[in-house]
């Protein structure tokens, strides 16, 4: 085992524990459980709010995956990476002051109580989208502790069971104790271990490179196409690099896991802090994290598993204390994204499926047993799950971001901006959205040579508009609930 | 729905959301212009700006430091502080 690596791991750990104690301290006095144990009371600052947007974005397939990709592509996989740039400012001022305003209007908690409030109460809007947010993410969890559980496993050489253990552990106790305040927090902690950790891993890596023209040499002389915009022979195409805006540019508006943190911000001076901040690190993160994939390839040629690039070409530049100190930001990013969606999970289970249709009467006291109950019984489920992760599992793992997307950009959006829109047409969306994706991914993926989120979300689009101009005698008198609220002002 | 007075914090929402499309698409233009214009040509034939490909540093390096500019100057400038509660309207 290596110590030097194991030690700053550990001590990580241990912060990241402490945060979460110190955040239960809220949820124990808080008079409103739900909304401090699932939004943490709407109280978040800028930097908070931008640090838990990126890490909850950043998530193992952008932090491990992202650089082995690189390595292998070039600077090809380097601009698409830069698409994500977008997602610092577009998905706050798109969502931005109406959702927080209509959020509050609405109490909603969750992105379903939002939808709820703005489709009438309509049952099946509710009860799809509840059942989207739990198969879908539940399988996104899942795969993320297999992910979190070996890259434990490749740096400290504990088993997988061993490794998978630590990391359900740590997770689980932080976010059953401490609710939305401690994942804020401690996503906080992880995205600033995320943007120290890639620039010092940059900077060594240019270094020991022995410059970036030197590399550039390197590069030019094993394949000129590494450093052109098409990949190593020549295959991403432009289309298909571009239709990458869609996915995890602009698409991201639609992730439940998103769009919640736009509902938990203070005020509005620490939405514009959050705008600046998240624009600026999530850009540099990704720009950093992708150039150490390429330019590790004439240091360390000939790595066949991309996975284990980030941690090969890290304990190779650095000294070993400081290498462990950067890989605590692929865990820190494994264990960000995680918490968050345990959480979510979980308030699809608590908030919008059991408050709104089994017990809508429960006291608080319950509310908060439950909420902790569930959030732990997911977790253990998880653990389970990702001993052996069922084929299912990972089946639907593949669909858990394009699909919830489709599902959700346009019942969120156009509900947010369009008043004509109603529940026939949020619930056409989501439909189409989600069977479409799956259909496209199985029998047409990668369409016009782009990528297989870009139909979906085009189809969702023209069935929620449609629907809802269909629709529109039919939904007159339901539909003047959310006009109702605009003028009632 | 004609003639009815809207919320005055709704109007200042819509023109901000409409200037997150604006920004999204000079973005896209900026990155997508300097990749595939500079960058289409054969690899012999790169210029190379602090060691990076042009096409690379014009597209991604300085296209991201522009947009980190834009959104400060945009956000600290034009973004009108409201307040989400309901009865406290617009203080600006």
């Amino acid at each position: 085992m290596n110590w030097a690596v194991i030690i700053p791991l550990f001590v990580f750990l241990v912060v990241i524990f402490g945060i979460g104690f110190w955040a239960s301290k809220f949820v124990r006095s808080s008079d409103s459980f739900l909304s401090e144990y699932f939004l943490g009371g709407r109280e978040l600052g800028g930097f908070i709010l931008a640090m838990t947007m990126i890490a909850t974005y950043g998530s193992a397939s952008s932090f491990i995956g992202g650089p082995g990709v690189a390595y292998t592509q070039g600077f090809g996989w380097v601009l698409l990476s830069m698409s994500q740039v977008a997602t610092g400012y577009f998905v706050l001022m798109i969502l931005g002051k109406k959702f927080a305003i209509m959020a509050r209007r609405y109490n909603a908690v969750t992105l379903i109580d939002f939808l709820k409030g703005r489709y009438n109460n309509s049952k099946w809007v509710v009860l799809i989208s509840a059942l989207s947010i739990i198969i879908f993410l539940f399988s996104a969890m899942a795969a993320q502790w297999v992910g979190g559980a070996r890259l434990i496993e490749s740096l400290t050489g504990i088993s997988y069971l061993g490794a998978l253990f630590i990391f359900a552990v740590s997770v689980l106790i932080y976010v059953i104790i401490g609710g939305f305040r401690a994942v804020a927090l401690t996503d906080t902690v992880q995205g600033v271990v995320m943007f120290l950790g890639t620039l010092i891993l940059l900077i060594a890596v240019i270094i020991a490179g022995g410059g970036i023209t030197n590399i550039m040499d390197g590069l030019r002389a094993e394949n000129p196409n590494l450093i052109t915009p098409y990949g190593f022979d020549g295959n991403l195409s432009a289309a298909y690099v571009s239709s990458f805006w869609v996915l995890v540019g602009v698409g991201v508006v639609g992730l439940p896991q998103v769009t919640v943190r736009a509902m938990s911000y203070k005020n509005s001076q620490a939405m514009h802090r959050a705008l600046i901040i998240g624009t600026i690190v999530v850009g540099f993160i990704m720009l950093n994290m992708h150039l150490i994939g390429v330019f590790a390839r004439p240091i360390l040629p000939g790595i066949e598993v991309g996975d284990k690039v980030m941690p090969l070409i890290a304990l190779e530049v650095l000294p070993a204390w400081v290498a462990g100190i950067v890989l605590a930001a692929p865990m820190a990013a494994i264990m960000s994204t995680v918490d968050s969606l345990l959480l979510l999970v979980s308030s699809s289970v608590v908030k919008d499926v059991y408050l709104n249709y089994i017990e809508p009467k429960a006291s608080n006291q319950k509310v908060k047993k439950l909420s902790i109950t569930v959030t732990a019984i997911l977790g253990i489920l998880v653990f389970l799950m990702a001993l052996d992760p069922p084929n299912l599992l990972i089946w639907l793992n593949l669909f858990a971001f394009g699909g919830l997307e489709a599902a959700f950009i346009w019942p969120v959006v156009l509900g947010l901006y369009w008043n004509r829109g109603n529940k026939h047409g949020a619930l056409a969306s989501m439909l189409i959205g989600i069977l479409s994706y799956i259909l496209f991914h199985n029998f047409y993926p990668s369409a016009f040579g782009m990528h297989t989120v870009v139909l979906p979300i085009v189809l969702s689009f023209f069935a929620f508009i449609a629907v809802s101009l269909l629709t529109k005698d039919a939904n007159e008198a339901e539909g003047s609930n959310f006009e109702n609220l605009e003028r009632s002002i | 729905m004609k003639g009815e007075k809207i919320d005055p914090r709704f109007k200042i929402a819509h023109r901000e959301a409409l200037i997150g499309v604006g920004l999204v698409i000079f973005n896209f233009i900026w990155w997508f212009g300097f990749a595939y214009g500079l960058g289409g040509q054969s690899p012999d034939s790169y210029t190379y700006v602090f060691g990076l490909p042009a096409w690379f540093f014009y597209s991604c390096v300085l296209g991201f430091i522009i947009m980190a500019v834009l959104v400060t100057v945009i956000v600290k400038f034009w973004f009108v502080d409201v307040s989400f509660d309901e009865e406290g309207g617009d203080h600006s």
